[in-house]
């Protein structure tokens, strides 16, 4: 089953067929707009005191000063968690960490296995990979179990269903849970807390028999080997508690370099994320505690692309990011499309920048597409609880893709008319010549209107130009050019 | 796994290198911030009143009205009791050996907490004595949780300097919830549906 983000077209195919989805408009600027309130609200709380940008300050230095040193902080991260008791596993890329938890499945005989939601897990796509193993990994997170059940794609970080109203869950619910395990009520409404017994009922009997859980981290300890889960339903206890062995897929950017740290980021996350004070369950666990929880612990250490972003001077910041999804809620852009027009586990201003930045640009037209989806506003920056300077990031990818296309067909035009352009502007008179071609040529050019502002403006070019002003008004070429007028009337006389 | 781990570790050498390595300071404002400490309202106030924002109930009682107050919040309903717990249970169930499918059956637990943070109304709890084991505090469906009020502290910061990592935590700000359904706030999916915390002042 399981569909995958692969195929999905460049960002501006896919956000047409969303924008032409009038349910999924609805849901989406209904769900951003009660986590805006809820987030502003809280933070405010924190603004009043001046702590917000006090916070905001020390969880960007923080991240900066740890992925500056990153090698150090990992080498001390295992060697802590190795004195805890857990099993270190390295892997370069997805292959690798899908590999580790299969052969840890195997090793134990199990063919199933329960999963926290964790983005980490999503991007190396396990759950496909465990399936092609004969391992059925199961979702627990309410939002995730929604994506499982109804064979979707998650649109959203913090809430990957957000493009689901209550009663299309219903729906899903009463159709797919009997073949999943434990089926719906028949009495089942769309109520949200009729939806979210219904869930309760049937994942229960999956976390007392389950062997073998699967999380992600939000944070790794280095000084301690103290990993931390920070969720609401507590599915993720659940897992972390219940089952004899535990396997943590964690992204090397999730490193903190001590315990004192978190004092920071446990007040940032979820204000930022669900726009609460604090989430309802933050679970922590230092390796294997005797009598408590799973006694065989393992840590799997994941690149898959984070040490090509780090390598980007100006792009590495966007390693700071704790997945909070504020600049997602925010942002003009996904609140229309929704997250799929992405085409990646990270969707939003976020993953416009961390795509491209973790994959390479110049190979995949996707992925290239992707830091254009964006007009730039800086709402996201405004909202980042760790100050990733995201619209700087995605100018700086924008020109990475324009280099790395260079002589590429399709902008063999476009380059072309920056060369002419470069030409002209080198010397004075092959300007003063280009300007009275262009005021001759403006009689001549396309249809002529005047814009909401006085100015005149050529709304269609002719030929080649034709593409390019599909959406853009190109001011009209003044009849005369400031050097004829200056040598006509001698500047001062008139 | 060796040779990733050594790839690994040298691509990140190899990303930074030509990177001024050397660190600028964490500014820790935020912990000393003088507009931290509410004037208007005492510590205790403000834990029970973010406590009860989260629809956890509180209930304030004196040392000798534990019993009485434990009696009244679980009526009939029977209780696990972790080791270590100082309090009178009327139905207790003894903590020690039980598994998960035989918590699952146990409608309520009662145990104490290591701390209480007051700005975000939360409870800390580290599994010790008259804590229990972490799927004590999760699997049955009621969680009553006793808190002397001297252990309540400011703030997150204050909570991690006192909290000891090697010990696993549980940090439960309320019932339960979900918010995955139109971001809208549901109490109640795996955890316990209600939380109820005593304040023993």
């Amino acid at each position: 089953m399981s569909r995958t983000f692969l195929g999905t077209p460049a960002f501006p195919e896919a956000a047409r067929a969303a924008l032409a989805d009038p349910q999924l408009r609805r849901n989406l600027a209904h769900a951003t707009g009660t986590i805006r309130g809820k987030r502003a609200a809280v933070v405010a709380e924190l603004e009043e005191t001046g702590e917000w940008e006090q916070l905001r300050l020390a969880g960007a230095a923080i991240k900066d000063q740890t992925l500056h040193h990153l090698d150090e902080h990992l080498v001390r991260l295992e060697e802590s968690l190795v004195a805890a008791g857990a099993v270190v596993h390295w892997a370069r890329d997805a292959e690798e960490a899908c590999a580790v938890v299969a052969s840890i499945a195997h090793r134990h005989g199990l063919d199933e296995v329960v999963k926290i939601k964790s983005m980490a897990t999503a991007e190396i796509g396990l759950n496909e990979a465990l399936a092609a193993e004969g391992i059925a990994a199961w979702e627990t997170d309410l939002a995730e179990l929604i994506v499982q059940l109804g064979d979707d794609l998650p649109s959203h970080i913090l809430v990957p269903a957000i493009h689901r109203n209550r009663a299309e869950i219903r729906e899903i619910f009463l159709r797919e849970m009997a073949g999943a395990g434990r089926p719906a009520p028949d009495d089942l409404t769309d109520e949200p807390a009729r939806l979210a017994e219904a869930a309760r009922l049937h994942l229960r009997e999956k976390f007392l028999r389950a062997g073998m859980a699967v999380s992600g981290a939000n944070f790794a300890v280095a000084e301690t080997g103290t990993l931390v889960v920070v969720e609401s339903e507590g599915n993720g206890r659940m897992c972390l508690t219940l089952p004899e062995v535990l396997v943590s897929v964690v992204g090397i950017e999730k490193v903190v370099p001590t315990w004192a740290d978190l004092d920071a980021f446990l007040q940032l996350l979820p204000r930022s994320s669900t726009g609460e004070r604090m989430n309802p369950y933050t679970s922590t666990w230092t390796g294997v505690t005797p009598g408590d929880g799973p006694q065989e612990v393992h840590v799997v250490l994941l690149d898959n692309g984070r040490t090509r972003a780090l390598a980007d001077e100006v792009g590495r910041q966007a390693l700071r990011c704790i997945r909070c999804s504020a600049c997602l809620n925010v942002c003009p852009v996904y609140e229309r499309t929704g997250g799929h027009a992405y085409g990646s586990v990270y969707p939003g201003p976020i993953g416009a920048i961390l795509t491209p930045l973790m994959r390479g640009v110049g190979t995949d037209e996707q992925v290239d597409s992707l830091p254009y989806a964006s007009s730039l506003c800086g709402a996201c920056y405004e909202v980042c609880p760790v100050l990733i300077d995201i619209p700087s990031v995605l100018v700086d990818q924008r020109a990475q893709v324009v280099d790395a296309r260079r002589g590429h067909v399709s902008h063999v035009g476009e380059s072309a008319a920056m060369k002419g352009a470069a030409w002209a502007f080198g010397s004075a008179s092959r300007l003063a010549g280009a300007e009275r071609l262009a005021g001759l040529a403006g009689k001549f050019l396309g249809r002529r209107r005047v814009d909401p502002g006085g100015r005149g403006v050529v709304s269609r070019l002719l030929g080649p130009g034709g593409a390019w002003s599909e959406a853009r008004d190109l001011p009209a070429p003044p009849r005369e050019s400031f050097r004829a007028w200056w040598r006509r009337t001698n500047g001062a006389d008139t | 796994m060796n040779d990733a781990r050594t790839a690994i570790l040298e691509r990140v050498r190899g990303a930074l290198a030509g990177t001024e390595r050397a660190a600028a300071p964490v500014p820790r404002d935020y912990r000393t911030n003088p507009a931290r400490r509410p004037v208007r309202q005492d510590l205790l106030d403000l834990f029970v009143e973010r406590v009860e924002d989260y629809r956890a109930r509180v209930h304030r009682c004196s040392p000798e009205e534990v019993a009485d107050t434990l009696a009244t919040v679980l009526r009939h309903r029977r209780a696990v009791v972790p080791e270590g717990f100082a309090w009178p249970v009327p139905h207790p169930v003894p903590g020690a050996g039980l598994t998960a499918a035989e918590l699952d059956r146990i409608p309520a637990v009662v145990t104490t907490a290591t701390l209480g943070v007051a700005t975000t109304g939360t409870l800390v709890l580290t599994h010790g004595e008259g804590q229990g084991p972490r799927a004590f505090s999760l699997v049955p469906d009621v969680h009553v949780c006793v808190l002397p009020a001297d252990r309540v502290v400011l703030g997150v910061p204050e909570a991690v300097a006192a909290l000891d990592p090697h010990r696993p935590q549980t940090w439960i700000s309320g019932p339960s919830a979900t918010s995955d359904i139109e971001l809208d706030r549901v109490e109640g999916v795996h955890g316990p549906r209600e939380l109820h915390v005593l304040v023993v002042t």
